[in-house]
């Protein structure tokens, strides 16, 4: 029998390597030298870690165990690996496998299912078949043609056709040309890609000596977080193991085409998501942008030809090239094709990472995968691709997830992180966050951007401090404009989607800050204050914990509080048992 | 760039030899491109970067100094900083503002009478606000980075994170 503890970064998080110690430790005090201990990568249900796969000598899985902390160990090793009979109840739900079930998973095929510092494991599941076809059998030409057959278009934020973005990196001359991987996801929400270098690093491997083959690189950088430790320790790992095999390196497959990767370690900047300050971050500057033209497929790294894509773009490839292009095409729709991976969290029941075709309505996410909105609160909006993209409201859950779609909201699909916001979520607050964001990452190199976006941040912070003005909402839209316009790059131009999405869907907020200083959602502190209702029974706890001493009444009595002194720190609120404190 | 005038301010004369990144400039000061590779495997080492370890790094590699402040200041994982024993890496990220990373800063913040960017008195915790971690189903996350290893928490509350922290001030006393 085989014991899988599922160790992503989330599963690390919840506890599963003591989990995993729990089990060796047991196996080894019982004896039970049939029984193989392994581990996985993320399956994408992030809220049943600690997840636990027990397969039966057939390698027929018998049993998958969620939340299994080390006290439940001692029950599946005494009932299911000795008793031969697995535990209901420890075993994932049936509405939960409905989680798993209505995906269509092509990036995310091996993760969760295969052990990620296993070369053996991928190569059992087809790994590595799709780029010997590639090396051995097929032209340059051919290897783009497919590509473009499939319609894929980058996943990281832009949605550029990746085919012509290859052709134009082969098509310009140069002996020397790079293959570049953005794996800095910065995009703050988003962590698909964490998860395929964590738990399917070979995928990313394949992808990039495919595209590598097809441009005519012989080399190819990985540029990952460094906020990453697991995912660059588990690649290096990869790479190790691919050149023992010969899969990387010299000659491959006994042919004149030569391959080979290195990682650097991003060192935290968002802007380094933009091509061309990546490049210059991989040369050691500062990651400040470039003006294209050139482009970096004619003058990229060191000026030669490079072409960068992100992780998940790399790892559809393999699956490309071994079931054809029009497999590919054959999911999502006309001009957004294929799967994409989305990141589901915020206030949602279930959160993780899920992989459908795309042109799925978002409700289909959020509601039918998603399971909808923590204690069955109320929807409000869902904010897609991060710091440059934007809230989408309730009104419009029914709009298909494609490229098309969602930009017409305002919104960008981005790499794929969905956001979930319920009533209680200030849609000023979450425009104020982003900018706060982007202010801090702007790279300083165009003035709109920054002090732009510091100006905006200002306004924000008046807004939501309840002192706002008459017209800031218009002084906003102003400084958005000029903004976009103004900026070099992608960060500076898409910063001030945020704020121009929640004017535009929740404009009556803003005003309701501003005019009638209150804030809607009841969030902002500034505009709200606390009051103890009839649910109170007057247990003093509410007063015991006040720092300020503002909270008065007696035992068993409802207690009052003293506005006058009152700090809004909501120390209140947060100890009381019965819900009696109530926000106005 | 050694100083003579012992009472000089500079940061030439500190007295450290840089044992142990010699061999790190050995092996990348000539190859282009390399400057954040070298300042990375300068902070494993000591634990940020000194004025005097960019000093050292801009003699052996002929970048001069103010150009690698340049660099170090732009990067958010750069530190000229000495830091604490454990590092506290607590996410801000969007799924983590949204479940409440405001609260668990105020809660780290009161409890060890630090803001962000700071060390505690006695030198164990120092706490750094992150962009995001990538936990983001686990919302409000942090990760604690010391010399064994780095450990995340996910699903914070205050009291969690209390106890957390008065954990690893327990082991350390």
């Amino acid at each position: 029998m085989k014991v899988v503890i599922g160790q992503g970064s989330c599963g690390i998080a919840t506890g599963a390597r003591k989990t995993s110690n729990a089990f060796e430790q047991l196996i080894a005090e019982k004896g039970l030298t049939d029984v193989i201990i392994d581990k996985t990568g993320c399956i994408g249900t992030c809220y049943l870690e600690p997840i636990v796969d027990v397969y039966g000598d057939d390698g027929a899985l018998e049993a998958r165990y969620v939340k299994v902390q080390p006290d439940k160990v001692a029950e599946i090793v005494e009932k299911h690996l000795i008793g031969k009979s697995p535990v209901a109840e420890l075993a994932i739900s049936a509405e939960d496998e409905a989680f798993l079930n209505q995906q269509k998973r092509v990036v995310l095929r091996n993760c969760g299912r295969i052990n990620p510092e296993k070369i053996d494991e991928y190569i059992a599941e087809g790994g590595y078949e799709a780029v010997k076809k590639v090396v051995t059998s097929m032209s340059q030409d051919e290897v783009i043609e497919e590509i473009k057959i499939s319609g894929l278009r980058g996943r990281g934020g832009a949605g550029f056709p990746t085919w012509f973005k290859w052709n134009a990196a082969k098509q310009n001359p140069g002996s020397a040309k790079y293959m570049v991987c953005n794996a800095d996801e910065g995009d703050p929400g988003a962590f698909m890609d964490r998860s395929v270098l964590e738990g399917d690093p070979h995928s990313l491997i394949e992808g990039m000596t495919i595209g590598g083959f097809a441009m005519g690189a012989t080399e190819g950088i990985i540029y990952v977080r460094a906020e990453y430790p697991l995912a660059i320790e588990r690649l290096e790992n990869a790479m190790q193991q691919a050149r023992e095999r010969g899969f990387l390196g010299k000659n491959l497959f006994g042919t004149s085409f030569s391959f080979d990767l290195r990682i650097k370690a991003g060192a935290g900047a968002f802007v380094c998501g933009e091509e061309t300050a990546l490049i210059a971050s991989l040369e050691g500057e500062r990651g400040m942008p470039r003006l294209k033209p050139p482009f970096p497929a004619a003058k990229g790294y060191w000026q030669k030809p490079t072409n960068i894509n992100n992780v998940e773009t790399f790892a559809n490839v393999p699956w490309i090239l071994a079931n054809g292009g029009a497999a590919f095409a054959g999911m999502g729709t006309e001009k957004s094709k294929g799967t994409k991976v989305f990141a589901l969290a915020g206030k949602i029941k279930k959160g993780g990472l899920v992989e459908v075709p795309m042109g799925l309505p978002l409700k289909d996410v959020i509601y039918g995968i998603g399971g909808g909105i923590k204690q069955d609160k109320a929807f409000k909006a869902v904010q897609m691709g991060g710091p440059s993209g934007g809230c989408i409201p309730a009104e419009l859950i029914d709009t298909p997830v494609t490229y098309e779609d969602i930009n017409k909201t305002g919104a960008i699909v981005g790499s794929g992180g969905m956001i979930v916001m319920d009533e209680t979520t200030c849609m000023v607050d979450m425009a104020r966050y982003f900018l706060d964001f982007t202010r801090k990452e702007s790279c300083g190199k165009c003035n709109y951007c920054r002090v732009g976006t510091k100006r905006m941040l200002e306004i924000l912070e008046r807004i939501t401090a309840g002192k706002g003005r008459d017209g800031d909402i218009e002084l906003l839209e102003e400084l958005a404009a000029k903004i976009k316009d103004g900026s070099m790059c992608g960060l500076g131009q898409t910063a001030p989607n945020p704020v121009l999405t929640t004017i535009k869907y929740f404009r009556n907020e803003y005003e309701d800050h501003i005019y009638n200083h209150k804030c809607t959602a009841k969030s902002c502190k500034a505009l709200i204050h606390f009051e103890i209702g009839d649910k109170c029974v007057g247990c003093t706890k509410c007063a015991r914990n006040c720092p300020v001493d503002a909270i008065s009444g007696a035992v068993k009595q409802k207690h009052s509080i003293d506005q006058a002194k009152c700090i809004k720190c909501g120390k209140c609120e947060e100890n009381c048992s019965f819900g009696a404190i109530v926000r106005e | 760039m050694t100083c003579k005038n012992h009472n000089c301010q500079c940061g030439g004369n500190a007295g450290q030899d840089f044992a142990e990144l010699a061999p790190v400039l050995d092996q990348y000061a000539k190859v282009p491109g390399s400057l954040i590779t070298i300042l990375q495997k300068a902070q494993d080492i000591y634990g940020y970067l000194s004025i005097d370890a960019i000093n050292y790094i801009s003699e052996r590699t002929g970048i001069k100094a103010a150009k690698i402040y340049g660099v170090a200041t732009f990067y958010a994982q750069f530190r000229l900083q000495p830091i604490g024993k454990h590092l506290i890496m607590l996410c801000k990220g969007t799924a983590c503002h949204v479940n409440g990373a405001d609260l668990i800063e105020e809660a780290v913040c009161e409890h060890l009478n630090i803001k962000d960017g700071e060390t505690t008195e006695d030198g164990v915790f120092t706490l750094n606000n992150v962009a995001c971690l990538g936990c983001c189903s686990l919302a409000p996350v942090m990760m604690i980075k010391s010399a064994d290893g780095e450990e995340t928490f996910g699903n914070l509350t205050k009291d969690k994170v209390k106890a957390i922290l008065d954990d690893i001030r327990a082991r350390e006393a």
